[in-house]
């Protein structure tokens, strides 16, 4: 067994992984990211539509451009990369962890003293919808099909129906109608479409691609090859198998929502939240084990990869002040959700820095105000355009607004109201 | 008699024509084994419960009862030689009523006629002792330790694999559509123009035994397909207890079940439900509602947000329930093995002697002992939980290993491979041989890394690839300057 | 004539009202920004798009290289850009950001790679 030492080590180089490694590596600690495809760059390089970095570069790049924007970045810094290597198991020694890695050399014993998880998400599939009907071929989920078509050249099938209207099947409804292959209709379970507004008009709405709201697909037929799916009006939390129609297709693509793929995390004693699937983590980044941090779609699945970007860099930063043992000692305080807020990330605060949230609402409110409060004190106030599901919030905590909270750091509560 | 003209030839390639197969291998014959699919284990065989059941649910008056018993019985054997996933789990029948206690009496007694070994009728304290994950509002039930669970593909591949080892021949995507007789030989026909010849035939074809004895104009029965509707839960449920979990049976079937499957994952169902297109392997919301409302009842922690997969299966049944084994009264040289319901998968290596017996006695076939019939079979290292410290040698060997391919369930490249030299070269024959996709993700990620896989090994092309044959393409064609 | 438009410009995708009179826009609504009304004009008088693909290459690691036009295109030169980029077979290396083609059909815009392929 090879044996190595880095003082972090960074599982997965999409994203987040790379955003956290050139952090560390800047301020002069050694750093390695270990990724398990055979480059660096994670989901973004199927990502081939524009529409990343928008926020950090203010441009509309496309996915790949992102990642290397990135991937420069982190050989400028000198961080080291093993490819086509995954990681098994983490294990704790005290401080010190040991990060096992399997690839064509053999098992790496990476001994470090800082670990970020930055393993991605993986996409729910029609066994976690429970969709019935038949087995054929022709049923995968959006990410594969995208994988399939943008990097392998293989047109997933020539008829589809995409079931759910998250980002990725309507951006995949559109590579499709680009590549030849014809869209039938998306199937969306909710009364409101979940993807963004922007990409049902030039996704859907350029090519008259039909979007059928608070409808499910009741069955998918056909025998080695899908045939044809059974479409059905959503009421009262059944099909309503009445109004049900027939759509032939010979492909159906599931954009249903991601998970945070986090069995090497939890296998490491690494608590999860039931509402994010990902770790809890405290204002440094950290999870319940000392030492092992997370940010990313591994921590909570995100929409824009600006913000993957954006919090993996303070994660980076957060590393650093623990490997040079200068994080701030005052008592951290837990934040929590309140109406109409999803979940919120991290989970605790600090006073005396300036700190990010992220956060998710439950409902779409047109017009919402955020509120920051400590028991009856607002800390912090402020209105937004509107709030939807599927696009990600936040706020910045800074010192002076919990200046005046006394110095067992209270609960803090952050709620929507709609007005 | 040609060189190419088999002894014997069986139609179908599931845990019966398999467990035939071997014991064929195993005696101085030629012998074959003919299926319409690209691999064996696509039938009925690979969509079941996977149980060995405990010899206690039917009457010892039938046929299906003797062979379960002894079917069972012989598995610890065939697990020591072939190495497939069993254990001996045991069954657990929960009742939660007086008047469910009065059937679960009957079991008890038809379990002990039948000659069913250690069984024991318990009350409440007792199985909860031995099930602390049960509803403790049970009233009492029947124990069967020597019950258990098997994975029924990688059973049923080890069997093919052992009787090919040994000299039969495995002929593929051969559906059989018509049929000869001169007196001495049959000459059986495919779908697209091939002939096999053999001495005797052997009718092992599952769903369509009724069609195969048609072909050659053996006795005219039908098989009723009932369906079962099952549903597979993630590793990491709550809801994993340690026996197979049977409600007190209904009339027709023996209920729906909470079973924890040799892989670590539960898995509850089936249903049953009678129809009539052999094809219809689909599920519904109806039944997966009741599914989880009647599992629910049992065992706590069965949650749909655990769910990973759904599929169902057909149940080849005849009017009389029983199994039908015996040489044709009306076809000559050829031997009937239909109406293998539950517990096929249990009985079939009893029904494999039954056969042989037969074809012996009956049929006057002379059996010899083959002197170099090997009982085992190669294994390969899986890299499921193995420690840093194996896997490393494992590389050290084939650096094929250090590649994972399946993420969910932990599987290399080294045991894709392996599959694919086996003759498993369809996504769905190297998902039951390997479990690549079968985990969490459904496929999600390893797809298309098995896709290049199979590709590379084979020379395939991508885009012919199926997932189990006959058109079951698992992509379109590549982009290319031709596109519309 | 009246006509609502979803702005494409940005994630928080206004729903944008507009009225035209023969072929100018006289009013418009609903935008949060000014480039919201930008979007609006060109939308009604001659809609573009940025278009996204692949392109096969002879690179063993990346058969098909991601590219995209450098600027919108108008959405009628779509489908012609699209058979034009899929019939071609590119030698790598390429670099991000170099061309691919040039001025397509004299409309201004670029087909640039939007990743490095080493070979
Ligand atoms: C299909 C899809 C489409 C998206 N589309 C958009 C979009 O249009 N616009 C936008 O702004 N955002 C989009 N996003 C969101 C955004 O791009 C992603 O959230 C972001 O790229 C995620 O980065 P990440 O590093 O957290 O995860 P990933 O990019 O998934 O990276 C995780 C990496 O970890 C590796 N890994 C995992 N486990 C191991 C292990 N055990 N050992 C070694 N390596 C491992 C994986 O191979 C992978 O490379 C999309 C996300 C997905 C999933
Ligand atoms: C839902 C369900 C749950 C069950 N649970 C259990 C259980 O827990 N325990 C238990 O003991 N039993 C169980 N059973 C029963 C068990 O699965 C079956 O008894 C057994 O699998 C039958 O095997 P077989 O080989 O007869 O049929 P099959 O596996 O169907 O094999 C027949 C083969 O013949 C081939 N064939 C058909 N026609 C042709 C042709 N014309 N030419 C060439 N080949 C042909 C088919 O392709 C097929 O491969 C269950 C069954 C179901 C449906
Ligand atoms: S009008 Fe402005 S804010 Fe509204 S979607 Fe367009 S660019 Fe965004």
């Amino acid at each position: 067994m090879i044996k190595k030492t880095y003082d972090a080590i960074i599982i997965g180089g999409g994203a987040a992984g790379l955003s956290a490694a050139w952090n560390v590596a800047k301020a002069g600690f050694s750093t390695a990211i270990i990724e398990r495809e055979n480059c660096l760059g994670g989901i973004l390089n199927q990502c081939i539509h524009t529409g990343f970095g928008l926020h950090r570069f203010g441009k509309e790049l496309s996915g790949p451009e992102y990642a290397e924007m990135d991937i420069d970045l982190v050989a400028a810094n000198k961080v080291d990369s093993f490819i086509n290597t995954t990681v098994f198991e983490i294990r704790s020694n005290g401080i010190l962890k040991s990060v096992f890695a399997s690839s064509a050399e053999g098992v790496t014993e990476f001994e470090t003293r800082a670990v970020i998880l930055s393993m991605g998400c993986r996409e729910r599939n029609r066994g976690n919808l429970g969709i019935p009907g038949t087995r054929p071929s022709g049923i995968m989920t959006a990410g594969l099909a995208q994988r399939l078509l943008n990097i392998e050249g293989y047109l997933p099938g020539r008829k589809a129906v995409i079931i759910g209207s998250g980002d990725i099947g309507l951006i995949m409804a559109r590579r499709l109608t680009w590549s030849g292959a014809i869209v039938m209709g998306v199937i969306e379970i909710l009364p409101y479409p979940s993807g963004l507004a922007r990409n049902i008009a030039q996704c859907l709405d350029d090519f008259e691609i039909p979007l059928y709201l608070g409808h499910t697909v009741s069955a998918i037929n056909g025998k080695e090859r899908v045939e044809s799916v059974d479409v059905s009006p959503f009421k009262d939390g059944v099909p309503s198998l009445s109004g049900t129609f027939k759509i032939d297709c010979d492909t159906v693509l599931i954009s249903a929502g991601l998970i945070p793929e986090n069995e090497l995390s939890v296998k490491a004693g690494v608590k999860l939240s039931n509402a994010t699937g990902g770790p809890y983590v405290d204002s440094s980044m950290m999870t319940n084990v000392p030492g092992i941090f997370a940010c990313g779609n591994v921590l909570h699945v995100h929409d824009l990869v600006d913000y993957v970007s954006e919090e993996s860099e303070n994660c980076g930063s957060a590393v650093v002040s623990y490997l040079s043992s200068d994080e701030c000692s005052c008592t951290q305080g837990n934040i929590s959700a309140g109406s109409n807020i999803k979940y919120i990330v991290p989970s605790k605060y600090r006073t005396g820095i300036p700190q990010k949230f992220y956060m998710r609402s439950l409902m779409p409110f047109e017009n919402a105000m955020l509120t920051v409060k400590c028991a009856d004190k607002i800390l912090f106030e402020r209105k937004l355009k509107y709030v939807r599901p599927p696009e990600m919030q936040s706020f910045t905590l800074t010192p002076e607004m919990t200046d005046g909270l006394n110095e067992n750091s209270p609960e803090i509560n952050v709620s929507l109201t709609e007005v | 008699m040609n060189s190419m003209d088999y002894d014997v030839v069986v139609v179908g390639s599931g845990v019966v024509g398999a467990s035939i197969a071997r014991l064929l291998s195993s005696y101085e014959l030629k012998a074959a084994v003919i299926e319409k699919f690209p691999d064996a284990c696509f039938g009925v065989s690979k969509a079941n419960s996977g149980i060995i059941h405990g010899a206690f649910h039917h009457a010892t008056t039938t046929l299906k009862a003797r062979l379960e018993l002894k079917g069972n019985m012989m598995y610890d054997q065939l697990h020591k030689e072939l190495g497939f996933p069993f254990k001996r789990t045991g069954i657990i029948v929960a009742a939660f009523s007086s008047e469910e206690m009065k059937t679960v009496r009957l079991l008890y007694k038809q379990g002990v006629a039948n000659g069913a070994p250690g069984i024991e009728i318990c009350g409440s304290e007792r199985l909860l002792n031995l099930e602390p994950g049960l509803n403790p509002d049970i009233a009492g039930g029947l124990y069967a330790p020597f019950a258990g669970v098997v994975e029924p593909y990688r059973f049923v591949f080890s069997l093919m694999e052992s009787a090919q080892l040994n000299g039969l021949d495995f002929i593929r995507d051969f559906e059989v559509v018509r049929s000869s007789y001169d007196g001495k030989l049959h000459q059986v026909f495919s779908s697209d123009g091939r002939a096999v010849a053999a001495s005797f035939v052997i009718n092992a074809a599952g769903l369509y035994a009724d069609k195969i004895s048609e072909i050659f104009n053996g006795e005219k029965f039908k098989i009723h397909p009932r369906k079962g509707e099952e549903f597979l839960l993630d590793r990491n449920s709550p809801a994993r207890p340690n026996n197979v979990i049977f409600p007190v049976p209904a009339k027709e079937s023996k209920g729906m079940l909470v079973i924890p499957t040799v892989e670590g994952t539960t898995m509850i169902g089936p249903t049953s439900e009678k129809i009539d297109d052999k094809e219809d392997s689909s599920t519904t919301y109806s039944n997966m509602e009741r599914i989880f409302l009647q599992a629910s009842r049992m065992v706590s922690g069965i949650s749909r947000r655990d769910v990973i997969t759904s599929f169902s299966g057909l149940r080849p049944v005849l009017e009389n329930e029983d199994f039908l084994i015996e040489k044709s009264q009306m076809a000559p040289a050829f031997i009937q093995v239909a109406g293998i319901q539950s517990p096929g998968l249990t009985a079939a290596p009893a029904i494999a002697e039954y056969v042989l017996e037969i074809l012996s006695k009956d049929c006057g076939l002379k059996l010899e002992k083959k002197k170099s019939f090997i009982p085992e079979i190669s294994r390969t290292e899986k890299i499921y939980g193995i420690s840093p410290e194996k896997l490393d040698e494992l590389i050290e060997k084939n650096p094929a290993y250090g590649n994972i391919v399946c993420r969910c369930e932990q599987i290399s490249e080294a045991e894709i491979v392996d599959a694919i030299r086996k003759g498993h070269t369809t996504i769905d024959g190297i998902k039951f041989y390997t479990r690549s996709g079968m985990g969490r993700c459904q496929g999600g990620f390893c797809t298309y890394k098995i896709l290049k896989i199979i590709s590379r090994e084979t020379g395939i092309p991508i885009d012919h690839i199926t997932r189990r044959g006959n058109g079951s393409f698992i992509t379109g064609e590549r982009i290319s300057g031709e596109l519309k | 004539m009246k006509k609502k438009l979803i702005c494409i410009i940005c994630p928080a995708g206004c729903t944008i009202e507009t009225e035209t009179d023969d072929a100018d826009l006289v009013k418009v609504s609903g935008n949060k920004c000014p480039r919201g009304a930008e979007y609006a004009r060109k939308e009604l008088l001659s809609p573009e798009r940025t278009v996204t693909a692949v392109v096969p290459s002879d690179s063993e690691v990346l058969p098909f290289i991601p590219v995209r036009t450098d600027k919108a295109i108008s959405r009628n030169l779509v489908s012609q850009l699209l058979k034009t980029i899929y019939s071609i077979k590119v030698k790598t290396p390429v670099k991000r950001g170099s061309v691919l083609i040039e001025n397509f059909q004299a409309s201004g815009v670029n087909v640039i790679f939007s990743r490095s392929v080493k070979n």
